[in-house]
């Protein structure tokens, strides 16, 4: 029953590296930039969050409201006014830029926060749970953690899948200058595809903060986790980095089990074990398949 | 006046002059051929018109007014789609959203999905096929029809006959008369020049990044023609 437990949980746990993870497999998607600063952005949206909820007293689940919009508007005016200039250059510049991006943002959070873990109170129904048999429970935050990350993912599967822009978006993808030539205008392609990562980043940031605690400098590790998913699941396919963030979850959980020193041993030796045997994931994304 | 006007035009790959000093002009509804030998600036020709390259000096006129200095993209809008050279369809795409995307900036007007399927019938057979499996031929209708999808006022076709069999060529050429049939003005690029004066009203011949032949196809000699193709 204890192993049945540490899988639930696992899965559960899944959830919010999956949430974590969304905007980087959208982004390498659609632009096939590896965003550096996708850690950092999340801490900074469990930051702002932190500020609104002090500042007003609400609730830091209410503070999405906000959190959300501003963080899409920054996403899209940093790849207008930024990335958009760097991807021009190749591969390597967005890389340095994002990694650039990272650093400023480690420092001003110093600056302005100080060095101290914080945490969200999202109040009672981070402690309350469903009781499921004698033996296992299912915490309520992780549950509603995890269908929030199943939910946007299955969104931006469907507006990806099925709408005209999502098609603007594969479009764009494949080949720039022949999106070009049907009228998309593929900066501004780049700049909506950034918006909607750095909105799904604000939803992770929040409800990484609400469970756990998090200071300035904790983006990095953040980043290794949300890669850890995308990689495992299968560079820029959605419902890959669903399944990479579970089962990056669930084998955190079950090294956890055997013994808590290995939780996250347990974690990078599974990844590991996936770039060496199934260098592109467990499921690679169509265009990325054709492409090789 | 002319549907399209280009004046002293010259245009660049990096560092590199593809045009030197080209004008021409095409009267809406004609269809007009560009012929010359491999390297002679055609493609750069076209894609000089779409926006995908820079002009310099001289201008690129446009229904009367100047769009040298607009985005690409924004020249769809106006009606000008260019079918690339490569087809460079969209291989994580199906064949139906290949031709659904071409309507994102394109206009009203008798071409749709429906009517694009009349004039390439084997489209019609692989809809929710993934557009990266097609043949060449197959791909080659795609592309022609995810430029129509615009409805475009002019149509600029980069070497449709490059790499397919002859019967396939012989299919895409046949499409060339029922897309101008209303009207539509086509500037198309060719290698082949029995193709390109077959179906064309007037012709220029590009060498060296240079117009140096134009005319009627049933005015011009045969021998001026080669001649001014191979530069001899």
């Amino acid at each position: 029953m204890e192993w049945v437990n540490a899988l639930v949980q696992g899965i559960l746990l899944g959830g919010l590296y999956a949430l974590l993870a969304t905007g980087l497999s959208l982004v390498f998607g659609v632009m096939r930039v590896v965003n550096l600063a996708q850690g950092d952005l999340t801490i900074l949206a469990a930051f702002m969050a932190l500020a609104i909820a002090d500042a007003s007293g609400a609730n830091p689940l209410l503070s999405l409201l906000v959190v959300v919009p501003v963080l899409m508007l920054l996403g899209y005016v940093l790849q207008r006014g930024i990335l958009n200039r760097a991807i021009a250059g190749g591969v390597l510049p967005p890389i340095l830029v994002t990694f650039g991006i990272a650093v400023i943002l480690q420092n001003a959070l110093l600056e302005i926060f100080s060095a101290d873990s914080q945490g969200l109170d999202a109040g009672p129904i981070e402690g309350q749970s469903l009781r499921l048999t004698d033996q296992l429970a299912v915490g309520w935050f992780p549950l509603a953690t995890l269908l929030v990350a199943v939910l946007i993912l299955v969104g931006l599967q469907l507006f990806i899948g099925r709408t005209q822009l999502g098609r603007a978006f594969r479009a764009t993808s494949d080949d720039a200058d022949a999106a070009r030539l049907v009228g998309i205008n593929d900066r501004h392609v780049y700049a909506l595809a950034m918006a909607l990562a750095l909105g799904t980043i604000a939803v992770a940031g929040v409800f990484l903060g609400i469970r756990t605690t998090f200071g300035p400098l904790d983006g990095p590790v953040r980043l290794i986790f949300a890669f850890e998913a995308v990689v495992i699941g299968g560079l820029g396919s959605l419902w890959g980095t669903l399944a990479g963030g579970v089962i990056l979850g669930v084998a955190q959980a079950l090294g956890n089990q055997v013994n808590p020193a290995y939780q996250l041993l347990a974690g990078h030796l599974v990844f590991l074990a996936i770039l060496a045997f199934r260098p592109r994931g467990l499921f690679p994304s169509a265009s990325i398949r054709q492409q090789a | 006046m002319s549907l399209l006007e280009i004046a002293g035009a010259s245009s660049f790959y990096g560092d590199f002059q593809a045009l030197f000093d080209v004008s021409l002009s095409v009267e809406e509804g004609e269809t007009v051929a560009m012929i010359g030998a491999n390297g002679a600036g055609k493609s750069t020709l076209l894609g000089m018109i779409a926006g995908l390259l820079p002009t310099r000096h001289g201008d690129v006129r446009y229904d009367g007014r100047s769009i040298a200095r607009l985005a690409a993209y924004d020249r769809v809008g106006l009606g000008i789609s260019l079918v690339p050279e490569g087809r460079r369809i969209f291989p994580s795409l199906t064949v139906e959203e290949n031709l659904a995307i071409g309507t994102y900036r394109g206009r009203r007007g008798r071409w749709d999905v429906a009517s694009v399927m009349e004039l390439f019938p084997l489209l019609g057979l692989l809809r929710v096929r993934s557009a990266a499996v097609l043949s060449g031929g197959e791909q080659q209708a795609l592309a022609i029809g995810r430029a129509l999808m615009a409805n475009p006022r002019l149509l600029l076709l980069d070497e449709v006959s490059l790499g397919l069999a002859p019967v396939v060529v012989g299919q895409v050429y046949k499409a060339l008369p029922e897309i101008s049939r209303d009207g539509t003005t086509i500037l198309l690029v060719e290698q082949n020049i029995e193709q390109a004066l077959g179906v064309a009203e007037r012709v220029y011949c590009l060498l060296e990044g240079r117009v140096v032949l134009q005319g009627r196809p049933a005015e011009l000699e045969r021998g001026a023609i080669t001649s001014a193709y191979f530069g001899i």
